[in-house]
């Protein structure tokens, strides 16, 4: 047991890479180290789930995090926020254990896109590739403004077009 | 992410708090320059523009590149093109959670591995 746990090798990082693929879609892959039913299980059981896709870096807290994972199945998550708590919630189309999700995202009303997770195992590791289909290029530009930061970099372009920096920028 | 971006933007109010560097983006606005073109034309010492320059790459406002003993300095990357920007908010984003999935692969690996252990230490 202990030789075969200095054998293993030491967990790197993989890359994330997010790609606009076309107005509509957004691309995002990444490896996993390990396979694809422990993948699919930290996807797909909420008390794992809720303690990744909300990174703790973000400062934000879950409240709830109820997930029916099969086909017409519900899922609903709740965060803390003011005025009053926020909620993502959709329903799972496509529940293909081990290799396949596809979720509707319905908080945005008719601007929701319909995400499609695979898991695709490659030896001892797992490729997960997450597409996300928006209705129109403008839903798919929306989502990437959270709240006032784009306000607040709108004011520092303000303020930098006043300072001249942005004269005779190629 | 939102907090990403929140530590980028006070680094940048802070980067543009100070005359010289407003003075040196407003430069870099012009042209390109090198470190020691920028010592000259604000009459300090070569550290001491260093010193400015960094706390201006820090919050993404210049870029600098060394080519032979000369360090070039240019305008970016905020304004990063608005694209790039967007991009880059959704990669900082899903970058912060698979860092924890990472974590949680593991630790569920490792579990699995205690079970088959257990498990076949009950059937001996």
């Amino acid at each position: 047991m202990d030789a075969r746990r200095q054998s293993e090798p030491t967990p790197t990082k993989n890359r994330t890479t997010v790609e606009r693929k076309s107005e509509r879609e957004l691309v995002v892959t990444r490896t996993f180290n390990g396979p694809a039913r422990i993948v699919f299980e930290a996807w797909t059981k909420p008390e794992l789930f809720k303690r990744w896709w909300v990174p703790k870096s973000f400062g934000l807290s879950l409240l709830s995090c109820d997930m029916d994972v099969r086909v017409g199945g519900t899922y609903r998550l709740v965060f803390a926020a003011s005025p009053e708590p926020m909620a993502f919630f959709g329903r799972y189309n496509e529940v293909i254990p081990h290799s396949r999700l596809v979720w509707t995202n319905d908080e945005g009303g008719e601007d929701g896109a319909i995400t499609t997770v695979t898991f695709e195992e490659r030896g001892a590791e797992t490729l997960v590739v997450m597409h996300d289909l928006y209705p129109s290029k403008e839903a798919l530009d929306a989502s990437g403004n959270t709240g006032g930061v784009s306000e607040t970099f709108e004011q520092l372009d303000e303020l930098l077009v006043t300072l001249g920096a942005s004269v005779g920028r190629s | 992410m939102v907090q990403y971006l929140r530590a980028r933007l006070d680094a940048s109010f802070a980067a543009i708090s100070d005359a010289t560097r407003r003075g040196v983006l407003e430069q870099l606005g012009r042209a390109d320059a090198s470190i020691t073109d920028l010592a000259v034309k604000f009459e300090m010492t070569l550290t001491g523009m260093k010193k400015h320059v960094g706390v201006l790459e820090q919050a993404g406002l210049v870029t600098t590149e060394k080519v032979g003993r000369v360090r070039t300095c240019k305008l970016g990357p905020h304004g990063l093109e608005e694209e790039a920007a967007w991009i880059e908010g959704h990669r900082q984003l899903w970058d912060a959670r698979f860092d924890e999935l990472d974590d949680i692969v593991e630790e569920l690996k490792r579990k699995k591995r205690k079970e088959k252990v257990d498990g076949r230490k009950k059937t001996e």
